[in-house]
């Protein structure tokens, strides 16, 4: 195993422990950057939807993974990101100044929800998110000159400086935006998670008790996750506005919600990297199963197609394994692997044994 | 001044009067124990110093404030740190990031610096690593500084507690049942540490103990309760010479 | 006249709603998990007594085919825990409401798979049939619903005040680990509260379905069935049936009154303004936690 001598305090500071780490997120990096050139128009556009996606799964990881609140409405934040950012070029305003305001429209209105709602814990947080996700969908319906109601509200193309951005006329350029977009949060997001805030995050979602004798106000900091959690949403939300172009409430359903929560469960909640793998999974999966429908299709005659809501039940079925099998979700699983692989072949089946847990009560008493 | 003064101090649960009546004052640099039988209340009197329950009645004044009606949160910004009887620790974290959650009352950048890490945040990281590392090395945790806390054995995790309370550089400190569930050579090294937080950091210390030899061997003064009241205070040779202690409490322990 | 007539079908629409809550509640109080795939149960349920009932499809006679109905939504229940829940114990809470979101879309996608997509409609004894008094007319169906609520919820209270495993699922409600210790077999009486919990939304589901057409979707409507047990404090039966009834009749009321939209809000904006002002329900206990 690589060990690493530490001659700074900086050394557990900076985001990478080494040039090696560092060196491979570049590489990452430089290889996303290039991917236009190596890829066809579909498979590119799938791209940028993953990164959409990831997007928004590190906004619900900020809650459900770094600060142990649980959200089943985030697609209304979802909802609000994008009818914010359409609305407002619709009126004229550019990309520019409208993509953060979206954002900061999210994370406000999460952030006003959030004080009454943060102190509630666990179930009634879900239960309140999710009947807040209800309204916002019934607000969007009513709010008709803004939202265009049923009928739909339609994404102007983004030009920033001249250059076109447009989803189908530069999907490139698009693509770019959506990377620097993703590279962006990720970068605060990490900042975050290594910084006094981040640490108090944490200590709010594993000791309430220890967290306010620490002194640090658990409602504060709750109802600030709960808003910066909204703004990443709800940034992705203006961007996945835009993937789409056309749009309307039915976009954002609840189904959204719950793909969401499969992306940061499956990922590996309390990482970063967890959204990422979750993302992939998510857009993956659906191409996988119609590549395999059209295969059993044409070489054995058996139709897939007709059975309608087949994507959900694998979807389900893989959830139920994660939570059950591997809680630590894909990211996890990768984590041993790599330790596997660099112990081997000294690695021992019971390394990973999961401690065995005792029930924790949630309930007052 | 005393530091610490809490007077008339009581709390009823519905009907059960877990703590009643009970005075008394720490004094800069103090040692100061509270004992009793279980339930008397002891740890109780912690929840109410921590503001975690609200006191039916009295008040509870620290450095000259009154803090009765202060928020839990705030408590720790005045000085106050504490230890929790059935360890309170952030076990998804390892060792030293929890030892740095302690820094939280001395933070002096917001979230949106901490976001973009400003050469400010990095200058403010080192110095809590510094503070945290002078914790390390009094409590010689060095070995366990990047494990995660749900790993270590119960004893390291109750010192890595007091460390945590440590961190936060607080002028008194509550160790609640700080030698429970410990080895002899373990609960020895808590009393020299609280020995030398005495002596050497200027500490006050208040703390909840049931292993009387660690009582007698540190405290300068003991206050005994049960049932909520208090029974007698003193020095810890008076408070074990009082009959109506030795009744209540002495008289079923064996090993005093 | 009109609004005692809108407060008839709410009061009857209200009771479905109570009793899926009811479903909630009874598996919070005896697990501390919340079933998310309670909607569905109920779904599923008036679905098995659809196709047990039926004419196109087994056509056995009415209460007959209910009872079986209710008896193998009973077994799915116990199923469930025996063989998925109870693989996560001690996980946290937020995997228990991911896994039965997970179950939810199981059971929608049963459904929708044995018996399509299309809205289909439950043979009952008594569809169509309705009284008149002066100028109010209260439907068979709805004068059923109403007696059935009552009838179940004084069948339950009964079993957790004088049968032996009503009053262990008691015990262990209150706490657990002290249940286990003192001998109370906690993980068969989990399993038997979602069996119970099985039969009520299967009750639930052929009341609903006594009202109009189903179709595989209607699970969404546990969400309303939530904001129900919500509003009576989730830890309360009768609480559950009474926050159940008031959404019932606030719904149809304020479609009448109100302006568009107000109506569809409505049970969420009651239950959010119960959470920030009464956050433990309008009828639960409260209790603060130890330290």
């Amino acid at each position: 195993m690589k060990v690493i001598f530490k001659t700074s305090y900086d050394n557990d500071i900076d985001l990478h422990e080494d040039w090696w780490a560092r060196g491979k997120i570049i590489a990452l990096v430089a290889v996303m950057a290039v991917l236009p050139f190596l890829v066809g128009e579909y498979y590119l556009a799938e791209a940028t939807n993953t990164l959409i996606w990831s997007l928004a799964g590190m906004g619900l990881m900020v809650l459900v993974g770094h600060t142990g609140q649980a959200s089943l409405g985030h697609a209304a934040f979802m909802a609000i990101g994008a009818y914010t950012d359409a609305a407002l070029m619709n009126i004229g305003v550019p990309w520019v100044v409208a993509f953060p305001l979206a954002g900061l429209a999210a994370g406000l209105f999460g952030a006003l929800v959030a004080i009454p709602a943060v102190r509630m814990s666990g179930i009634y947080l879900a239960i309140a998110t999710l009947a807040l996700f209800v309204i916002v969908e019934e607000m969007i319906i009513i709010l008709e000159p803004i939202t265009g109601g049923v009928g739909g509200i339609f994404a102007p193309s983004i030009t920033i400086a001249g250059v076109d951005f447009d989803r189908y006329a530069s999907l490139n350029n698009f693509y770019w935006l959506c990377l620097g977009c993703v590279v962006l949060v990720t970068w605060l997001y990490a900042n975050l998670l290594r910084s006094p805030t981040g640490r108090s995050f944490l200590a709010v979602r594993d000791s309430e008790v220890s967290a306010r004798a620490l002194g640090i106000n658990v409602t504060r900091t709750r109802a600030l996750a709960f808003g910066l959690s909204c703004a990443m949403t709800g940034l992705a939300g203006a961007l996945m506005g835009h993937y789409i172009s056309f749009f309307n409430y039915e976009l954002f359903s609840v189904f959204i919600s719950i793909n969401l929560l499969l992306v940061v469960t499956i990922g590996g909640l309390g990482f970063i990297q967890g959204a990422f793998f979750g993302a992939i999974l998510i857009t993956a999966v659906p191409q996988l199963i119609a590549i395999l429908r059209d295969g059993l299709n044409s070489t054995t005659g058996i139709d897939l197609g007709s059975i309608p809501g087949l994507d959900t039940l694998i979807f389900s079925a893989i959830l139920v394994g994660f939570i059950i099998y591997e809680p630590a979700g894909l990211y996890g699983r990768w984590l041993k692997l790599r330790v596997w692989f660099q112990l081997f072949p000294l690695a021992r089946r019971d390394m990973f044994r999961r401690q065995k847990t005792y029930l924790k009560t949630e309930r007052m008493r | 001044m005393s530091l610490l003064q809490v007077e008339d101090l009581a709390i009823h649960f519905g009907g059960v009067k877990a703590v009643d009546g009970v005075s008394f004052s720490v004094e800069p640099g103090e040692v100061f124990s509270i004992i009793g039988p279980n339930g008397a209340g002891k740890s109780t009197i912690f929840n109410l110093i921590s503001r975690f329950y609200k006191p039916t009645r009295g008040t509870i004044r620290f450095d000259g404030q009154d803090i009765t009606h202060l928020s839990a949160h705030q408590i720790a910004p005045l000085g106050i740190a504490r230890t929790f009887q059935n360890i309170e620790l952030f076990d998804h974290s390892t060792v030293l990031d929890n030892l740095l959650m302690g820094r939280h009352t001395h933070r002096s950048t917001n979230w949106v610096q901490d976001m973009m890490f400003l050469p400010k945040v990095r200058r403010a990281e080192r110095g809590h690593r510094q503070k945290v590392e002078e914790v390390i090395e009094f409590l010689e945790l060095e070995a366990y500084r990047d494990k995660l806390i749900a790993g270590l054995p119960y004893g390291v995790r109750k010192v890595v507690e007091i460390g945590r309370a440590l961190a936060m550089g607080p002028k008194m400190i509550l160790l609640d049942e700080p030698a429970s569930g410990l080895s002899v050579e373990e609960s020895q090294d808590v009393a020299y540490w609280v020995e030398d937080m005495r002596r050497d950091m200027g500490l006050t210390v208040l703390m909840v103990e049931h292993d009387m030899g660690l009582v007698n061997q540190v405290s300068d003064r003991v206050l005994a309760v049960a049932n909520g009241e208090p029974l007698a205070m003193g020095t810890p040779a008076e408070v074990q010479a009082d009959p109506q202690v030795k009744a209540a409490y002495l008289g079923t322990e064996v090993d005093a | 006249m009109e609004l005692i007539q809108l407060i008839i079908g709410g009061v009857a629409t209200g009771c479905v709603y109570g009793l899926v809550a009811l479903g909630f509640v009874l598996i919070y109080k005896a697990t501390e998990g919340v079933n998310f795939a309670q909607g569905d149960m109920m779904m599923l349920g008036a679905f098995v007594a659809l196709g047990l009932v039926n004419a196109d499809y087994w056509a056995l006679p009415f209460i007959p085919g209910v009872i079986l109905a209710a008896a193998i939504m009973g077994g799915v229940g116990y199923g469930v825990d025996r063989f998925v829940v109870r693989q996560i114990f001690g996980q946290p809470q937020f995997a228990l409401v991911i896994l039965t979101i997970a179950m939810g879309f199981v059971f929608r996608f049963a459904a929708g798979a044995i018996w399509g997509f299309t809205p289909l409609v439950l043979e009952t004894p008594f569809a169509g049939k309705s009284l008149h008094f002066g100028g109010v007319i209260i439907g068979y169906e709805d004068l059923v619903t109403i007696i059935v609520t009552g009838l179940l919820t004084l069948g339950l209270w009964l079993f957790f005040q004088y049968t032996r495993i009503g009053l262990a699922a008691q015990a262990a409600s209150q706490n657990q680990m002290a249940a286990y210790i003192v001998g109370v077999p906690v993980r068969r009486i989990n399993s038997t509260i979602w069996a119970l919990s099985g039969v009520v939304s299967t009750i639930a589901g052929v009341l609903y379905a006594s009202k109009g057409a189903i179709d595989p979707n209607i699970g969404l409507l546990g969400i309303k069935a939530f904001a129900a047990a919500v509003i009576g404090g989730f830890g309360s039966l009768p609480g559950a049936l009474l926050g159940g009834i008031l959404i019932g009749v606030v719904e149809p009321v304020a479609a009448r009154y109100l302006p568009g939209g107000i109506s569809q809000m409505s049970p969420y904006i009651i239950m959010l303004a119960v959470l920030v002002t009464r956050p433990n329900g309008l009828f639960a206990q409260i209790y603060a936690k130890k330290v």
